[in-house]
């Protein structure tokens, strides 16, 4: 008979949906027809074309959001089968299904996958998270470093703020405004950079008031969930140790 | 003009934006960053390689004037010369300043900038972030934009659209129709100029490296308003990428810059894994047919090589049309430190390590050499008069185009790690002219009627509920894919005219099918679906923009290659000879038996090419469709000659 996909693999998504930030949550299970190396992303593409659920009920296409496609950007961090990941570079061959799609929850849900994640950019800003330079004008060379101090930064300054670890994070919360693993690890990154270091004591300040390093329970999966294997419990330590000599410093100087 | 600070509105949050919204800032100026989404996440991040410049670190005797000349040949001469010129004279400085910014580029062992080999050129000019730079590059500008942030002198409108430009009566840009991705509400942003800093077109193909808000759609909107878009047809195809089914992910062309080797089996359909096939019965094609540039032959010649091998030779690997890329011979540490960005992009989505076994590579659309016409000043001297209004500004007046989404600085055939030179060189560099534009404008924007605006936005609001009130029978995102495969089939590495004139037909009908779209979700709120189609209706026009460029420009020049038209150059032909030719024509009579056979008549084959095509295309949109003209290129430095690499 045709149409008969008895045969067929197919791929079952059961999909976690909410159309605006206020409203009532639902799920929805679709079927879509197996390809070889399909990723998350290529199945919400193929509900686009298709937007009906496996009990043909016609719906509007789910949202999400997405853009490099290459685990590079960040943008398509959701929940899969219950882990923070990427939805690029997860392989529909490396998971059970139904594949279950759940936006992170702990930033605000714009709409059905995605998220609202401003407060990692907002906390960039406290922490001040730059370069302080003269100007953009030709005044030569930048500083010399060396090789080893570039190797550890580039390794910090890979983080795309995707969220992967403050949605694991047990001390993050809808609620509270503990800064997270992904901020911390940007103070040392700047710390360590020879003129970005001349913010050095402002940054930790900021680190050390509520919602700072001392707030963090040292559960260490923020680590564990990291795309990009940022050393962050490192980060953590290390900021520990910066500020413990700040507040020294504090003590003594003022 | 009233003593308020100049507000410039700039579209796009990439690398071009954003060096732009700095310079704005430290200029005492105000500026509104429009991004489709945060920041950080723009398309920019994708480049892995590198950036040029022509520090000389290495002692090879390098210079800007010899990244000028490699670039103009890698463009086949199709570029503006004094803009490219100008650009590779910056480079240097373009690089300390991101240094000084804090991008982790990889060093040397005194603790200065490291640099690495690249295509089409046999310097060592690539600074470098492992394989991220293009993500580092990003986020150390989106630093110092942030820092402006912080004290107030910089607006982000992100999750925003741009959908239009306000033109005033005398057809003067005075600022942009926006669209709230969240509350979908339309609404005009008065400046005093716009800038569309807006990226690719790479989803006019749907697989592509590019990222999927690579619409080209704001670039494709000044086009329908009005202004000049440049060399179309100009589409570079990276020679190396992996297959997806929802992109083709690009692997950096640093893999060869840092020895990367591209091999098949000499014997068709060889099935044995890479490994266990012996060196003498593997096929380094680069390497053999040009000895010199070999692995790093520029993206337009080793795309067709790969091309020619799988699909003429049928020597793609087990008969598939892919070619291995092999970093194999090198040392696990060394990868992981130069390349271990696109080596875990590998690994994460084949399951297999490039350090233990070859990667299987394709070739992928990758970049638009063209885009928006933008002007540019000469200073007379071979160089740019920075201060000049004319600078990057579109047809349209006030509204100015850099980065990707202009036409000027690669020609026909961009080189590798020029991309993030000629974006953040146009970022920087436009701001002056931007400024002089505002200082000599007659009428400011505050003089402009408000029905201006208000007309803007009512036109884009029934835009959008049309939109919204389609009920037909097609799928926008399934028509979408129809178009890339129509231009992905006709319109990549070989062209000819009678399927050029195929997809011409097949897009018109693509076009019509477009009136029975079914908007497949109607709701208020965060819905991409109308957004989406409009993006479409700019895909298929840009789409119509290339397809006709390239079906009128009856030449092999660059990433345009029509077989029919290739003027069979000589193998042992040197370019000099060429010059030689110019030099004893201007004093009289070529003696035939000047040159060895054949010779002559290919020069004068490439001259009468040159004298038809060597200009830049031009389209305008008039009466629904887009109407090819020819500009002059300024070849005012050096002269043309025929490209050659082995």
């Amino acid at each position: 008979m045709k149409g008969n996909i008895v045969n067929e693999k197919t791929v079952k998504l059961k999909i976690k949906r909410q159309d605006k930030p206020n409203s009532k949550i639902y799920w929805q299970e679709f079927k879509i027809p197996y390809k070889e190396r399909l990723n998350v992303i290529a199945c919400l593409q193929d509900i686009q074309r298709n937007p009906t659920t496996q009990l043909g009920e016609s719906v509007n296409p789910v949202t999400w959001d997405c853009n490099c496609l290459e685990e590079t950007c960040g943008s398509c961090t959701m929940l899969i089968n219950g882990k923070v990941r990427q939805a690029c570079t997860a392989l529909i061959d490396s998971l059970e299904q139904p594949v279950i799609l759940e936006p992170m929850s702990k930033f605000p849900v714009v709409r059905d996958l995605q998220v609202d994640r401003s407060r990692m950019f907002e906390n960039l800003k406290k922490v001040k998270a730059w370069v302080e330079i003269d100007g953009t004008h030709d005044i030569g060379e930048g500083p010399i470093m060396s090789d080893k101090v570039r190797s550890q930064r580039y390794a910090l300054s890979e983080c795309m703020s995707c969220g992967c670890c403050l949605e694991a994070c047990p001390q993050f919360s809808l609620t509270n405004n503990f800064l997270g693993a992904a901020t911390f690890s940007q103070v040392r990154l700047f710390n360590l950079h020879p003129s970005g270091s001349m913010l050095k004591e402002e940054r930790l300040d900021a680190v050390m008031g509520e919602g700072g390093i001392t707030d963090c329970g040292n559960a260490q999966v923020c680590v564990e969930v990291c795309p990009k294997s940022i050393p962050l419990t490192e980060s953590i330590a290390d900021i520990g140790r910066q500020t413990t000599l700040q507040t020294l410093k504090n003590i003594f100087m003022k | 003009m009233a003593k308020r600070k100049k507000k410039i509105i700039v579209i796009g949050g990439g690398l071009t934006g954003l060096s732009l919204a700095m310079k704005i800032c430290e200029r005492n100026a105000e500026v509104v960053i429009v991004s489709y989404q945060s920041l950080k996440r723009s398309h920019s991040v994708c480049a892995q390689g590198g950036i040029n410049a022509a520090i000389d670190a290495r002692n090879e005797g390098d210079s800007p004037e010899n990244h000028f000349y490699d670039t103009i040949k890698g463009g086949d001469f199709l570029a503006h010369q004094p803009l490219v010129r100008d650009m590779c004279y910056q480079a240097p400085a373009i690089i300390h300043l991101l240094d000084r910014i804090g991008v982790a580029f990889n060093r040397t062992g005194e603790g200065h900038l490291e640099f690495r080999r690249f295509g089409g050129t046999l310097y060592s000019r690539t600074a470098f972030a492992g394989a991220t730079t293009g993500q580092q590059l990003v986020y150390a500008l989106d630093e110092q934009v942030r820092r402006f942030q912080h004290d107030g002198s910089v607006e982000t409108l992100e999750w925003h659209e741009y959908l239009g430009a306000v033109l005033d009566s005398q057809g003067i840009c005075r600022g942009a129709v926006l669209q709230d991705l969240r509350t979908n509400t339309v609404f005009t942003l008065a400046g005093d100029a716009v800038v569309l800093a807006t990226g690719g077109p790479g989803q006019v193909y749907v697989k592509s490296t590019n990222s999927t808000v690579n619409t080209g759609a704001a670039a494709t909107m000044a086009y329908l308003q009005g202004a000049k878009y440049g060399n179309g047809e100009f589409i570079q195809i990276h020679p190396t990428a992996i297959p997806g089914p929802d992109k083709l992910r690009l692997m950096s062309e640093s893999a060869r810059g840092e020895g990367g080797r591209l091999w098949v089996p000499r014997k068709a359909g060889d099935a044995r894994p890479p490994k266990s096939i012996p060196d003498r019965e593997r096929n380094y094609f680069l390497e053999e047919k040009f000895p010199l540039f070999g692995n790093l032959v520029p993206r337009d010649v080793a795309s067709r090589e790969i091309h020619d091998i799988v699909y003429n030779q049928h020597l793609g690997i087990a008969g598939e049309p892919m070619v291995y890329l092999d970093l194999t011979h090198k040392s696990r540490e060394f990868l992981e430190d130069r390349l271990g960005g696109i080596i875990d992009i590998y690994k994460k989505f084949t399951g297999d390590d490039p350090k233990d076994v070859p990667m299987k590579i394709l070739p992928a659309v990758h970049y638009s050499m063209g885009g928006l016409w933008t002007d540019y000043e000469s200073d007379g001297n071979g160089m740019i008069e920075h201060g000049s209004p004319r600078n990057q500004a579109t047809s349209i007046p006030g509204l100015y185009a850099g980065g990707e989404a202009d036409y000027q600085y690669h020609g026909a055939n961009r080189l590798g790690a020029n991309s993030l030179l000629s974006c953040i060189y146009t970022g920087l560099m436009m701001c002056r002219g931007i400024f002089t534009y505002i200082d000599n404008q007659d009428k400011s924007v505050d003089d402009i009627s408000s029905t201006i605006f208000g007309d803007a936005k009512n036109h884009w609001e029934s835009r959008l509920k049309e939109i919204k009130a389609m009920k037909g029978k097609e799928n926008p995102y399934q028509l979408h894919i129809e178009l890339g495969d129509i231009m992905m089939s006709n319109v990549l590495i070989v062209r000819e005219n009678k399927k050029l004139e195929k997809t011409i037909t097949a897009i018109d009908d693509i076009k019509t099918r477009f009136k029975d779209l079914n908007c497949v979700d109607t709701s208020d709120w965060a819905n991409p679906t109308p957004s989406f189609i409009n993006q479409l209706y700019c895909m298929i026009e840009l789409s119509r923009v290339i397809a006709k460029g390239a079906i009128m420009r009856d030449e092999f020049r660059g990433a345009h290659y029509k077989p029919e038209f290739d003027l069979k150059q000589p193998s042992k032909f040197d370019p000099n000879e060429y010059i030689d030719y110019l030099e004893k024509k201007n004093d009289g009579e070529v003696p035939e038996n000047a040159f060895p056979k054949g010779h002559l008549d290919y020069m004068k084959r490439f001259e009468a090419n040159n004298k038809n095509w060597l200009k830049s295309t031009i389209a305008e949109y008039k009466n629904d469709k887009p109407e090819i003209s020819y500009e002059p290129v300024d070849t005012s430095i050096v002269t043309p000659r025929p490209r050659k690499y082995d």
